[in-house]
């Protein structure tokens, strides 16, 4: 644990706990609004958008990326609306055709154009790379306080960090618009509050989120992150706040525990060389998820009047 | 171009012409299948399927490998991804019925996890001397440049298969897909053929792999009901349509990859079917955008016109902007607002089918003819001429309407 | 019925010659929603008056809700005008305050009964404003009044059908506006429900609120109401209960939906 953990583990553990939690945050609200799978619209449609934003500037770089990331985002809610109400067609297969064809389309251009001097592939979209996102110039704890050290920190960790402190700021601020409008949808309208625009924001912050993560963890995993921490924090208690908190500790808890059986499980068993970080972190999240449905305290909707009748 | 054309034409060679073959079959089976999925609200439960199939492809390999065979036996590796798929499917529906998690959820954990123990997998096979070479990548996103002559045939074969199973189940799956409750009062067993339905959804899935990749499988079961549910109304056609557009989709499109090998399939097949849909959603002709565009126009035209003649006719002014531009441009008014002598003879008209209504709705009370009272339905369409003569009667002569004071 | 004296003066400055804007806590003109191609409600035009009690009555599907809805603006409307005390929908906000009908919301969301009660003081604090201790008694005093403050930090998914309308009921006192729009509020609630809320709606009366509200028992209308506003799609009358809720213009409202003898039971305004 000393100059080797800072360097080849520090950041790569640090980004997963950053883009688990930037993704578990929206992930809260798109549960409760029964939009779980706008996450997994919004994963799949975060390449094509990357990918067209590289076409235009020609360059990877971070905010032109954000930028068609999110631009596809909004593309994919508005292309959905479109077909639910144009086709009156129901929302999961508008979803359905939304994302797969903008993947598709995406994969296609990725293929067709040349992309061979970047870093930038389809496996490496859908699986991510976290490994490969280590400190070079650090030589062990005292690098943290080294500027030239510093300054060779992969770009990535300071861009998930960034993303993930926006999405804590954004959570507080927009905390009771976000509520309320999940909770009761007419009220809030009633209340004058801007429902569609909080609706959108809440879709571009995760797509947003999703871009960050998805070099790190790769397109699916953010599904993962989305889902999982949030639905097992549901699980946990009947209050939207200690939900919200439940959701980071389990992403904190999914990327740490992720991390650490991706790189020294397969050596309990043996092993000798380290499984994909992402694919664990995700199937760690599902391991927690899976433990909530099975004895969580709140997991049915009926049996819990009981506990709190005599309160 | 020319091997474009010859692939189409089945001359690009016996493998090109059996895959052809096949994805035409699969796309017909994933169509008509999909379109039973489609009708039971329950489009997205093949998305966590497909996810599903990713870590049974790994743990085949893995199998088949420790086993002393080669891991890249396709039926082996479908017959992997058919079982964790199975898993994936009954998590998925433990979870929405025993917690208090809504479907949608169960979903997007099943297939998202499924996928990263999946990655897991496959980043282990990397690391085994037999799994160098494995290109159990492809199946991801479908491929089917090399593909062994007994892979393509087997694809026809389980393409056919699929076909004839739905044809096989399409009555008692349309009536659970359409009415539950009745099919159960029927004497079906609901939840069976709903394990049937997703069976054949499974089967579709895993032979598809190969060829579209698990990724955009999910597209082949989606995208063609939804087209087709663009063109008709009627559930027998739609199995039917998007089976069809299914076909026709799978055989394009492996056709165009055949022609350009270095390019994954299933994106190509997918793009084929969302032109397919583009198309449809803009130009079908009573759901389609540029249809239902136009029909809105109108349609607020005529309340709008309605609105203004009412007013006209009880001498009120005319106020919203839109209903002052419509009456305005059918000459109903001056520019000034002030009704012209056509307009104020369309008033009179409309005032008088309102007084028509209110003496059908004295003498027919019955809620039948209320419900139609909706501002906009011309009495006519509603009464037969004697009984309107008969409300005139007991109205009286037409009233003119008087122009502004 | 083609005769509404119309004080709408409200939303156009220059026509307005009749009435002071503040006269009307609700008044629609011409007022057309529709999903497709059907109108919901086509063309209403409607007054409601200060301080009184009103009740919106009409078959299932005659665009009761849809006109609440249309008027404050949470569906669109296709055409038509709405003044709310005078002024647009938007600049009087801060006077209304809507009680949704229960069924429209997800009662499985994880929060408390306060915290419900407390969504209605949101436009208030704004965002980040703080939720004082004297905000947090004010929510438990509306709470107070509607007889629950017992469950003060009961999850809402556990409550009856009842309490939980008494939750939204207290959520709109918290909101302290001068007009309440109900949708159903007595829908599927037990008796205990209904007494208690119509007390509450008669208190906020004496107050000098105005109150309308969608209502489908037609046995209670003379007993709850003072005015009354006959809808089915479109308007088919409205005015005091006195000389508006007659048979005549019932059987108009829907159509032959009533039964005779169940029109006899009523207690109809004199003249029926």
């Amino acid at each position: 644990m000393g100059s080797e953990f800072v360097q080849l583990s520090l950041t790569p553990l640090l980004i997963g706990i950053f883009a688990s939690v930037a993704c578990a945050l929206p992930g809260n609200f798109l549960i409760l609004r029964r939009q779980a799978l706008i996450g997994d619209a919004i994963s799949h449609v975060v390449l094509p958008g990357i990918v067209v934003a590289f076409l235009v500037t020609g360059v990877v770089a971070a905010i032109p990326m954000l930028i068609g990331a999110a631009g596809a985002a909004v593309v994919a809610v508005i292309l959905i609306e479109a077909i639910k109400r144009l086709g009156r067609i129901e929302p999961g297969a508008a979803m359905g055709v939304t994302f797969t064809t903008l993947f598709a389309a995406g994969v296609l251009l990725l293929e067709q154009s040349d992309t061979s001097t970047v870093h930038l592939d389809v496996e490496h979209a859908l699986m991510g790379n976290l490994e490969s996102l280590i400190w070079f110039k650090a030589q062990g704890w005292h690098s943290l306080l080294d500027p030239v050290a510093l300054a060779a920190l992969p770009h990535e960790l300071g861009r998930i960090a960034v993303v993930c402190a926006a999405m804590i700021v954004l959570t507080v601020i927009f905390w009771r618009w976000l509520k309320i409008s999940t909770f009761d949808e007419g009220f809030a309208e009633a209340l004058g509050l801007p429902t569609s625009a909080i609706g959108l924001g809440l879709v571009i912050a995760a797509a947003v989120a999703a871009v960050a993560a998805f070099d790190a963890v790769g397109s699916i995993i953010v599904i993962a992150m989305f889902i999982c921490p949030p639905a097992a924090a549901r699980l946990m208690t009947n209050q939207l706040k200690a939900q919200v908190l439940w959701s980071v500790v389990f992403a904190v808890l999914s990327a740490v525990l992720g991390y650490v059986f991706a790189g020294y499980g397969p050596l309990w068993f043996g092993g000798e060389n380290a499984v994909s970080a992402a694919g664990m972190i995700a199937a760690v999240s599902g391991l927690i998820l899976a433990l909530a449905c099975l004895f969580a305290p709140h997991r049915t909707r009926i049996g819990v009047a009981k506990e709190e009748a005599t309160a | 171009m020319t091997s474009f054309v010859d692939a189409l034409l089945l001359n690009a060679g016996y493998n090109a012409a059996l895959v052809g073959i096949g994805a035409a079959l699969l796309g017909f089976a994933a169509g008509a299948s999909g379109t039973f999925l489609f009708l039971r609200k329950r489009a997205l439960v093949s998305d966590a399927i497909a996810h599903a199939t990713l870590p049974g492809v790994g743990l085949a390999f893995i199998v088949m490998v420790m086993l002393g065979g080669d891991g890249r036996n396709l039926l082996g590796l479908l017959a992997g991804s058919a079982i964790t798929a199975w898993i994936g499917l009954l998590i998925v529906e433990w979870m929405a019925r025993r917690t208090r998690l809504s479907e949608d959820a169960a979903i997007g954990a099943v297939l998202s996890v499924f996928f990263g123990a999946g990655i897991v997998l496959l980043t282990v096979i990397q690391t085994m001397s037999a799994g160098r070479q494995a290109g159990l990548e492809s199946f991801l996103l479908g491929s089917t440049a090399g593909m062994l002559f007994q892979d393509a045939v087997i694809i026809a074969i389980g393409g056919t298969l699929a076909v004839l199973a739905t044809w096989a189940l399409r009555r008692p799956m349309t009536l659970v897909a359409f009415d539950p409750e009745y099919a159960a009062a029927s004497g079906y067993d609901v939840r069976l053929i709903d394990l049937a339905m997703m069976g054949l959804v499974m089967a579709v899935t895993v032979i598809g792999l190969k060829v579209v990749g698990l990724i955009l499988i999910v597209a082949m079961l989606i995208i063609p009901p939804v087209t087709a549910r663009f063109w008709t109304e009627r559930s027998n056609n739609l199995i039917w349509y998007a089976g069809i557009l299914g076909a026709v989709s799978g055989y394009i499109g492996a056709a165009i990859s055949a022609a350009a090998p270095a390019v994954p399939t299933g994106p190509i097949i997918v793009l084929v079917a969302a032109a397919l849909f583009l198309f449809a959603l803009l130009f079908a002709p009573a759901r389609g955008v540029a249809a239902a565009v136009i029909r809105h126009r109108r349609f607020q035209k005529r309340v709008h016109r309605r609105q203004g003649l009412l007013a006209l006719a009880r001498s009120e002014p005319i106020l919203d902007d839109l209903t002052l531009k419509v009456l305005r441009a059918e000459g109903l008014i001056r520019p000034d607002g002030v009704a012209t002598d056509a307009g104020r003879a369309a008033a009179a008209k409309i005032a008088r089918d309102e007084h028509r209504w209110d003496t059908a709705r004295e003498m027919h009370q019955d809620a039948g003819l209320t419900g139609r009272y909706d501002g906009l339905t011309p009495i006519e369409q509603v009464f037969t001429p004697d009984e309107i003569a008969e409300f005139d009667r007991r109205i009286g002569g037409p009233k003119p309407v008087e122009g502004p004071g | 019925m083609v005769n509404a004296a119309l004080d709408l003066a409200a939303t156009d400055g220059q026509t307005v010659s009749r009435p002071a804007p503040e006269t009307s806590p609700l008044a629609v003109r011409g007022l057309t929603v529709s999903y497709g191609e059907k109108p919901a409600i086509f063309s209403v035009d409607a007054t409601f008056p200060a301080n009184a009690m009103a009740a919106i009555i009409g078959p299932n599907g005659a665009g009761k809700s849809t006109l609440l809805k249309a008027a404050l603006g949470v569906i669109p409307r296709l055409s038509g005008e709405v003044a709310v005390f005078g002024k647009p929908v938007e600049s009087a906000r801060d006077r209304i305050a809507y009680v949704p009908q229960r069924a429209s919301v997800d009662w499985d969301f994880p929060t408390t009964v306060i915290d419900v009660v407390m969504m209605g003081l949101y436009r208030r604090v704004g965002l980040l404003g703080r939720l004082t201790q004297s905000l947090h008694a004010q929510a438990q005093e509306c709470l107070d009044r509607v007889g629950m403050a017992d469950f003060t930090h009961r999850q809402i998914g556990q409550l009856s059908g009842g309490q939980q309308q008494r939750v939204f009921l207290a959520r709109a006192l918290a909101q302290d506006a001068d007009l309440y729009l109900l949708d159903e509020p007595f829908a599927g609630v037990d008796a205990a429900t209904e007494r208690a809320i119509i007390d509450v709606l008669k208190s906020l009366k004496a107050a000098g609120k105005a109150l309308i509200s969608v209502h489908h028992d037609l046995a209670t209308v003379t007993d709850y109401f003072d005015h009354v506003f006959l809808i089915n799609v479109r308007k088919i009358a409205e005015g005091p209960v006195q000389t508006t809720f007659t048979g005549e213009n019932l059987n108009a409202a829907y159509g032959g939906r009533l039964a005779a003898t169940h029109i006899d039971q009523l207690q109809l305004a004199a003249g029926a």
